[in-house]
């Protein structure tokens, strides 16, 4: 007779906070409604969602981020992301692009292609959209420092389309505050970066009028280790600059506000997630009546897209992370995002493969299709505990946006360290709490395997940065040199003085000006950015 | 690197680990490198950070006039088959090679294998522990006697 097997008794793993620290209660009830409004979704403060029948007029946008090795890779990607029934495409940048650095620039040096597709002219940014039409497709781009050169290039490959910009439709992500705070891929000091974003946001505004022209975003805040609060009181607190300036650039707010756009994490903890979204639509619309006098409907609605949580993602027993994925995925289709992407499985060893970014699409498919949970506008309005977490997410942020008022804005409080510090201290002790083992992960510090299973990864060829090269190094042989200086200067001046950029920039782009050369031409003007760093 | 650290050198009697912690390459993401300066330092090493955007050649002569022990550098763009090569490169040509050069980031398993074959003493992967590093620290390091 074989040996009894030493059964433990569950444990009790049940915290009393939430991810980011809020105290729990064991339960709660109609005394927690008093600060929950009694309006329907569609209604202002919006809390409860922006539109009065949320996913029956429009499911949320599948977006799943993509772009690597070459432009023509990246293209078939994109090409078979449509195919599989995804509706918006996102385009994921290498670091050279982001840093504003050609494939050819020494410090591309082995990272061409890795992160994200390198797009060093307009050259291939046309390969880029090779048969996918930019007036039917929306087309999301992840890039900051260097925005205002990938747009142009948007721009300039859809008149090659023969599409007229008022049809173009889709969101720049060009939120350089968080840059500074978080992602740290900034090329120029804060107030020329700021200058350009607001030229970005003004030249759409006038000219492409259907085009969200900034993506405020605590995604990267959060992954780098802030709390639900810190994101979404930092983020706000970035609309607000965004907003400030603007206005002093002479803008009307409901000319523009109804065109910025946000987005969040959806991470681990279920309900704070919900709680963050919802807050975060009640702070905004207050804000863009109350301080900032918008009277468009459409400039106090705050729409975002979310991604689920990179950082979560584990290492160990990866195919986990399919199902830590559909609960963030849940959490942000209750919280009333307007577009998702839902990271695959295999993320914290490269980028995707093709099956598991397939896997990943098709979680956002289960919860459109056949969880039933986008049938009824915000469901979850009304429960004493989820209005309550709303409510004290609500004034913790309030409480973060009025210290950064107090610190003069955004700009200064990044010049003295201050998110940067903050998020930091939150990510030392999230850490901390996972060694101790007061935070479980399934599979990392708890329910641990000996052999991990052999996953298929997606490998980047080790040749595209070879064949970027030669493409740049023809293209700087075929084009017409003289324009290229000649428009450079130009922007040069345009910097130099107070006019919008963009028209400079888009005739740096038509002429085949590349990516590494606009941006040093502003880095002439601009100078650039050193942090100092906050351990 | 602040000038207090360069005239504030240890001297031989201090036997704490010296350990620079680096970022190089174009990436920005530098949440794991900030969490294990921290950590290394709450466990009584000394902590030297880059900061970001570190060519090799930065971090090698940073390593030699902070006379560290150990570099630890953090990549998380896959840029490290390029990278890596050319650190281990320098510190044979300036004779450092008692210097250990430890790696944590994505690196898939094959890259691994292969950093550690020519010259990385250690590959920390996501998901290992604080712990992990700071004892492969304190057990490969040869304090002087």
């Amino acid at each position: 007779m074989s040996k009894p097997l030493a059964v433990q008794a569950s444990p009790s793993l049940a915290s009393t906070q939430t991810l980011s620290g809020l105290p729990l209660e064991e339960s709660y009830g109609p005394e927690h409604l008093a600060s929950a409004g009694a309006e329907r979704p569609g209604e202002f403060p919006y809390t409860r969602g922006i539109h009065r029948s949320m996913y029956r007029g429009k499911l949320w946008t599948m977006r799943q981020f993509s772009g690597f090795s070459t432009p023509e890779e990246t293209n078939r990607r994109y090409r078979y992301l449509l195919s599989q029934g995804q509706t918006g495409l996102s385009v994921a940048f290498d670091l050279p692009t982001l840093m504003g650095y050609d494939a050819d620039h020494p410090a591309s040096l082995g990272e061409v292609g890795k992160c994200g597709v390198p797009i060093s002219s307009l050259e291939d940014m046309e390969t880029v959209f090779d048969a996918i039409p930019l007036g039917d497709v929306s087309v999301s781009m992840t890039i900051n420092s260097s925005a205002p050169v990938a747009w142009c290039m948007y721009l300039a490959a859809a008149e090659k389309q023969g599409v007229p910009w008022a049809r173009l439709n889709g969101t720049l992500q060009n939120d350089i505050l968080k840059e500074y705070i978080a992602q740290k891929e900034y090329i120029y000091p804060p107030r020329p970066s700021m200058r350009l974003v607001t030229d970005v946001l003004e030249y759409a505004t006038r000219h492409v009028p259907k085009y969200n022209p900034v993506s405020i975003s605590g995604y990267h805040i959060r992954e780098a280790g802030s709390t639900a609060v810190q994101e979404l009181a930092f983020t706000l607190r970035d609309g607000i600059e965004y907003v400030e300036w603007a206005l002093a650039r002479g803008l009307d707010v409901d000319d523009f506000a109804p065109r910025l756009s946000f987005f969040f994490n959806a991470h681990n903890d279920f309900f704070e997630e919900i709680a963050k979204y919802r807050a975060a639509r009640k702070i905004w619309a207050h804000v863009m009546r109350e301080r900032f006098g918008a009277k468009d409907e459409r400039s106090l609605k705050l729409r975002f897209h979310s991604q689920t949580a990179g950082c979560s993602l584990t290492w160990q027993q990866p195919y986990n992370n399919i199902v830590r994925t559909a609960i963030q995925a849940l959490a942000a289709v209750l919280g009333g995002t307007q577009s998702l992407h839902t990271n695959s499985l295999d993320e914290a060893y490269a980028l995707p493969s093709e099956q598991a970014v397939t896997i990943a699409l098709r979680t956002q498919q289960i919860i459109a299709h056949e969880s039933g949970v986008p049938s009824v506008a915000d469901p979850l309005g009304g429960s004493y505990f989820v209005e309550e977490l709303t409510h004290k997410i609500e004034q913790a942020a309030l409480d973060y946006i009025r210290r950064i008022d107090d610190m003069g804005g955004m700009i200064p409080a990044i010049e003295c360290g201050f998110p940067q510090s903050e998020i930091a201290d939150a990510s030392y002790r999230y850490q901390q709490e996972q060694e101790r083992g007061d935070r479980v992960t399934v599979g990392v510090n708890r329910f641990t395997e000996q052999q991990e299973q052999p996953l298929e990864i997606l490998q980047i060829d080790e040749s595209a940065e070879q064949k970027q090269v030669e493409k740049l190094t023809r293209l700087r042989a075929r084009r017409d040199n003289a324009c290229v200086t000649e428009a450079l200067q130009t922007l040069r001046t345009a910097a130099a003085g107070d006019a919008n950029t963009i028209p400079a920039m888009l005739d740096c782009v038509r002429a085949y000006a590349t990516t590494g050369e606009i941006c040093e031409a502003l880095r002439d003007v601009f100078g650039s950015w050193q942090e100092t760093s906050v351990l | 690197m602040s000038s207090n650290a360069v005239y504030n050198k240890t001297t031989s009697m201090d036997k704490r680990i010296r350990v620079l912690v680096a970022k190089p390459g174009l990436d920005g993401h530098d949440r794991g490198a900030k969490v294990i300066a921290r950590a290394l330092r709450d466990a009584g090493m000394e902590v030297i950070y880059t900061g970001l955007r570190q060519t090799p050649e930065m971090i090698v002569n940073a390593a030699l006039q902070e006379d560290v022990q150990v570099i630890g550098v953090s990549i998380l763009s896959g840029a490290h088959n390029a990278i890596v090569p050319r650190v281990l490169d320098l510190l044979r040509e300036k004779d450092m090679t008692d210097v250990l050069l430890i790696v944590g980031g994505t690196i898939p398993d094959t890259d691994a294998v292969r950093l550690k074959q020519q010259g990385v003493a250690a590959v920390f992967q996501p998901g290992a522990s604080l712990e992990q590093v700071i004892e492969f620290i304190r057990s490969s390091v040869k304090q002087p006697a």
